[in-house]
């Protein structure tokens, strides 16, 4: 076998790099850099002509000296001229320095194609490689544009070699990466798939990478493969450890090969054709069978090499989830290697395992490991596996095994690594109210979380924890008496205090009884925390105090003293200061009476989906897979769906209003208080009961909501819809209000409101003349597939409009799923004798649904990270249209109706937002990444927006709709 | 339009993915062997993820896995550039020096493992018991070898007699 010497052929770089190894210093080398690269620019300009050989020696030590971190402003042009030297080593050296250093826009790149496809028509194998390796190192469009239809011809020509087809292949796997609309297979399809027959494995081992892109993204066209991927899995599978020579790795045949074949075979569904599908059948049951064998070797080698293509034969079982035997077997095999001494295996195991869990039949074989699980999280050194474990742990809890599971992850909580806290905490919420059979374990367990991690306990946990409790009578008494205890603590959590006012603020009374637990004793206790709280603390706890003057009118005196107190009443928060004087006032003049209604329990809150689960969804590691499947009903209801009732505390701090967010006063108890928490009351205020204010003078009968006779059709076609109606409708995707439509004539204007998957829209028809219009009609339709989308309710308008006057139309709609198309309006009227006939598109569009949905970086990412099926995705890239002013940007993606989010996205200048799509169907989780590359020249600045949705139709829509917008 | 080598390319993962997004090669004291890359950064973005991929590998033991999922530490920032969280590394040390690769973190592990150590086969084959030297004087070389045995992002030739055979015919040509 060869020796290669140090350096050996170019003397001189070798001389070169022993000296830069030798400097003492940082100055040292930069000294002899200097040094060397005036010597290169010297030789470059120099008179004489350089022979190849010192070109290539030239060359190779300025890459040397830009790969130690300088840069290299010439030589380039050097470089290229290597590229047509009939020597391998000269023109290596040449595409080597290209491949590294030469910038895809640079200049050269006619000069570099050119020499491309010299060497690409050279018929030299060796030439033809080096410069397919230096399309594939350097893919850029230009190369594309020049190479893109030639490369197919090559990879699928008879004559073509084994070596060259294999650079050939992925050269065209790269540049159908970076150009997909440039790299057109049609024609080559079938011939590019049966390369999975060819003789040759590297062939194979390089092609099945360019047919595993193609598949995934045309599996149509591309579904010949399974039957050909499947009988050369067969073969490599049941061939003798030695068949395959120069393939096999450590006495085990082809295994990259076969886990690309595994991979590729990821891309489809199981085999329809029942031979097809035994054949596979058998196969995995093989490599199952081997997993059991006696090792031929004791090398880890050996062992990884087998187990990688077990795991991706687990991959493929778990993809297909319909072979229950399979799905034991793995999971008994993943068994085995929770306990192996291989730290790795113990990893991927628990990591393959998680998904087991959430399949029904495998559930059952996956809980019967608890223990080593269990174990696992106590015991492992590296915090990944541990992580892994507790994923585990959480996807396999169901009710028989979750008192012991949340008992164990919540005292792993007390030593957990920081960076998983916040799941940990929610995931232990999570199991604890699902799998809950008497509450006051719930309670338990939350509090103890409370206790245990109180910083990682989220507003969803402590919310949910209450919301619980209003809604279960049986366990009021006993949370009252545990969040009295709690509160004895010297030193409690302020998430303790928060929920431990709201509890006692609610149901104190039913623990007022003993002594020890007095009303007084309970102010007291919960005034001692006071001071130690943080604003919006303390305003919780001021309304925890109003309410317990209706509670126990005994504190009245005590309570209204602190009220008083000028740490209170002239407090420098405004939002306490109000309070206080408020609270005050309505305890001196309200009576008993009044009080007990203002102040009354809180109505229970309509049951829906935890919000923390919702938040978990987002956040979720692999690990939730499982109670998201069992929760598959309900899991549309990602955020905050529910009906306004008792929401109020939560819907009040969902929208992060600058207020104080837990509100003690519910909604119905706002009312006689009208004004006095001004803050929660805006957002109290129903959509639909302020009607615009033109629409009052109009006298707009609400009661007809959803339920009008449909308009009146006139006997005219309506026209189709003005061309400019589709821009029309861009003009409205980030706002609600505007003139929709104007000519000589009418003006249309444009008033709408959205809640949930409910809008109205209000559109003023004034006429601009000084004549009236007759016949004036309007219609709304949904054509085609709109019709069981959209439910479009209008009334119809008054048949006259007076000159110069202006008449009002609502029109309600209700969002019943995802849609594209927008309704059509059409106008008719006769204006002095003429008909007119004007349709429109009405800006309905589905973002108009979007409810804001405020989350974290992690769990941004998170979220980003689980919708990553290429269906998911929908992505844009375009010009910009107007200028990039950040302030313009945020208003419109804030129009859109999406939160957006800050300090979420790492890179300043990009924008992403979150929003979830209500319809009445389904709630589409939808985040939005829009990148702008500002630095760019104007005229030159374009975006890139990106859209995941869990709703393929919604990601494009919504990117169709936004991609109009900058 | 003419964005391929816009910034914008740069950040997110467009689907289809790459699956090798990078290899290095780093000794101990955090000095780069080789930096072989499969997606475009600019030269601070390079130098950031080597110091980071440098910090996250050194201060594992044989303990720990060869996995290193990024999102474990907080280097979503350095790491950025790769797109979100969908990449791991995979690690294996040899004497002072750290073969790294980065790939999709849904790619198989113990497949890229044993890719990197089939790699090393190679190299220690082509360079007669290859050391760290042996990289730094034949850099040049060691890139041929990368590209015959891993292009594009993915396993190009697996088969050590085949890829030697492929550098022997090469080093003739000198």
């Amino acid at each position: 076998m060869p020796a290669v010497s140090k350096g050996d052929g170019m003397r001189g770089l070798a001389v070169f790099i022993s000296d830069i190894r030798n400097c003492k210093s940082k100055e040292a080398e930069i000294k002899r850099i200097n040094k060397e690269l005036a010597n290169i620019r010297s030789k470059f300009k120099g008179d004489k002509a350089l022979d190849g050989y010192s070109k290539k020696k030239y060359v190779c030590k300025l890459l040397f000296i830009f790969l130690l971190g300088h840069d290299i402003d010439f030589g380039h042009m050097e470089a290229v001229n290597l590229l047509s030297s009939n020597k391998y080593t000269e023109k290596q050296i040449g595409y080597l320095f290209i491949s590294v250093l030469v910038n895809s826009n640079s200049e050269l790149i006619r000069l570099i194609n050119n020499a491309i496809k010299n060497d690409l028509s050279s018929r030299n194998p060796t030439f033809m490689c080096l410069a397919l390796h230096c399309i594939a190192n350097v893919g850029s469009r230009e190369m594309a544009e020049a190479f893109a239809g030639e490369i197919p011809r090559i990879l699928v020509a008879g004559d073509t070699m084994d070596s060259v087809k294999q650079s050939a292949a992925l050269c065209l796997l790269r540049l159908y990466k970076a150009s997909p609309d440039l790299v057109l297979m049609g024609e080559w399809t079938s011939r590019v798939v049966h390369l999975l027959n060819d003789q040759h494995m590297g062939v194979v081992t390089a092609a099945i990478s360019l047919i595993t892109c193609l598949s995934s993204k045309n599996p149509d066209e591309f579904k010949t493969c399974v039957s050909l991927a499947v009988s050369r899995l067969s073969r490599i599978v049941s061939s003798a450890s030695t068949d395959l020579q120069d393939y096999t790795y450590y006495f085990v045949p082809a295994p990259w090969l076969s886990c690309k074949l595994l991979r590729l075979l990821q891309c489809y569904p199981p085999p329809e054709d029942g031979a097809v599908k035994g054949r596979l059948v058998e196969c995995l049951e093989t490599i199952l069978n081997k997993a059991q064998e006696p090792p031929k070797s004791k090398k880890v080698q050996h062992s990884n090499a087998k187990n990688a293509i077990l795991f991706e034969a687990i991959s493929l079982i778990i993809h297909y989830d319909s072979e229950p035997n399979l799905l034991v077997r793995a999971c008994n095999q993943l068994g085995q290697f929770l306990q192996h001494r291989e730290t790795n295996l113990r990893y991927l195991a628990l990591e393959s395992m998680c998904t087991l869990a959430s399949s029904e039949f495998s559930h059952e074989a996956v809980k019967t490991h608890i223990e080593t699980v269990i174990n696992a999280l106590k015991t492992e050194r590296d915090v990944s596996v541990r992580q892994r474990a507790a994923d585990l742990l959480y996807a396999m809890c169901d009710r028989s095994n979750a008192k012991q599971i949340v008992a164990e992850m919540l005292s792993y909580l007390e030593t957990a690594d920081y960076s998983i806290r916040e799941e940990m905490v929610l995931k232990v919420a999570i199991l604890a109210e699902k799998y809950a059979v008497d509450y006051s374990w719930y309670v338990d367990t939350i509090l103890n979380l409370i206790r245990i991690a109180g910083d990682y306990v989220s507003e969803e946990v402590w919310y949910r924890v209450i919301q619980i409790v209003i809604n279960r009578d049986d366990v009021q008494g006993y949370a009252a008496k545990t969040v009295f205890e709690a509160l004895q603590a010297p030193a409690c959590h302020e998430n303790m205090v928060k929920v431990g006012g709201y509890i006692l603020g609610e149901f104190g009374n039913l623990i007022a009884g003993d002594p020890r637990s007095s009303p007084l004793v309970q102010f007291n206790l919960l005034h001692s925390k006071f001071h130690l709280c943080s604003v919006p603390t303390r305003a919780l706890l001021l309304s925890a105090y109003i309410k317990f003057i209706n509670l126990f009118p005994e504190t009245k005196a005590t309570i209204q003293e602190v009220l008083r107190s000028d740490s209170q009443i002239r407090n420098s928060d405004v939002e306490l200061q109000q309070r206080a004087v408020e609270y005050l006032k309505l305890s001196s003049i309200a009576s008993t009476d009044v009080l007990a209604t203002v102040l009354e329990e809180m109505p229970p809150f309509p049951e829906r989906e935890s919000s923390i689960l919702a938040k978990l969804k987002k956040k979720k590691g692999p690990g939730a897979v499982s109670v998201e499947l069992e929760d598959g009903k309900e899991r549309g209801e990602l955020n905050g769906g529910g009906d306004r009732g008792g929401d109020a505390a939560i819907a009040a701090s969902n929208a992060s209003t600058p207020s104080p967010s837990a509100d003690l006063l519910g909604l119905r108890s706002t009312a006689p208080v009208s004004g006095t928490t001004p803050s929660a009351g805006s957002l109290l205020v129903d959509v639909f009961s302020e009607a615009g204010p033109s629409a009052t003078s109009a006298g707009v009968n609400d009661d007809g909501f959803l339920s009008s006779a449909p308009p009146t059709v006139a006997s005219e076609d309506p026209a189709p819809p003005l061309p400019e109606s589709d821009e029309l409708l861009n003009k409205f995707v980030c706002k609600n209000n505007g003139v929709l439509f104007e000519n000589q004539l009418l003006q249309i204007g444009i008033k709408s409101e959205y809640r949930q998957n409910l809008g109205r829209m209000y559109l003023f028809y004034g006429n601009k003349t000084s004549v009236q219009f007759v016949s004036f009609n309007t219609t709304v339709s949904c054509p085609g597939e709109l019709q069981s989308q959209l439910n479009v309710q209008t009334k119809t308008v008054e048949p006259l409009v007076e000159g110069g006057a202006q008449v009002q139309q609502v029109i309600n709609i209700e969002c019943l799923t995802d849609f594209i198309d927008a309704p059509l309006l059409n106008i008719k009227f006769r204006y002095g004798g003429a008909l007119q006939n004007i349709s429109l598109k009405l800006p309905v569009t589905i973002n108009k649904f979007f409810q804001p949905t405020e989350m974290a970086a992690a769990d941004f990412f998170q979220r980003w990270k689980q919708l990553s099926q290429p269906q998911q995705e929908a992505q844009k890239i375009f010009k910009a249209s107007h200028g990039m002013d950040t302030e313009v940007l945020k208003a419109k993606l804030l129009g859109l109706g999406t939160a957006l989010l800050e300090n979420v996205d790492p890179n300043p200048e990009n924008y992403v937002c979150a929003g979830v799509i209500q319809t009445k169907a389904q709630q589409v989780g939808c985040l939005l990444r829009l990148e702008p590359n500002a630095q760019a020249q104007p005229g030159e600045q374009m975006y890139r927006l990106t859209l995941r949705s869990s709703k393929d139709t919604v990601s494009q829509r919504v990117c169709d709709l936004l991609a109009e917008q900058f | 339009m003419y964005i391929s080598h816009s910034s914008l390319s740069l950040l997110l993962p467009s689907a289809p993915a790459i699956q090798i997004r990078f290899i290095l090669i780093q000794n101990r004291a955090g000095k780069t062997r080789l930096a072989k890359w499969y997606m475009q950064f600019d030269d601070d973005e390079k130098q950031k993820l080597i110091e980071e991929v440098h910090a996250v590998v050194t201060v594992r033991d044989a303990k720990h896995t060869n996995f290193v999922e990024v999102w474990q530490k907080d280097l979503l920032d350095a790491m950025s550039v790769l797109g979100f969280r969908n990449f791991k590394i995979i690690y294996r040390r040899y004497a002072g020096l750290y073969f790294c690769i980065c790939v999709d973190v849904t790619d198989n592990n113990l497949a890229y493992l044993e890719g990197i150590h089939n790699f090393v086969e190679v190299l220690n084959e082509y360079f007669h018991n290859v050391c760290e030297l042996d990289l730094v004087f034949n850099f040049y070389k060691v890139y041929t070898v990368v590209d015959e045995m891993f292009l594009a992002g993915e396993i190009r030739e697996t088969s050590q007699t085949k890829v030697l055979k492929q550098l022997l015919m090469l080093q003739s040509l000198e």
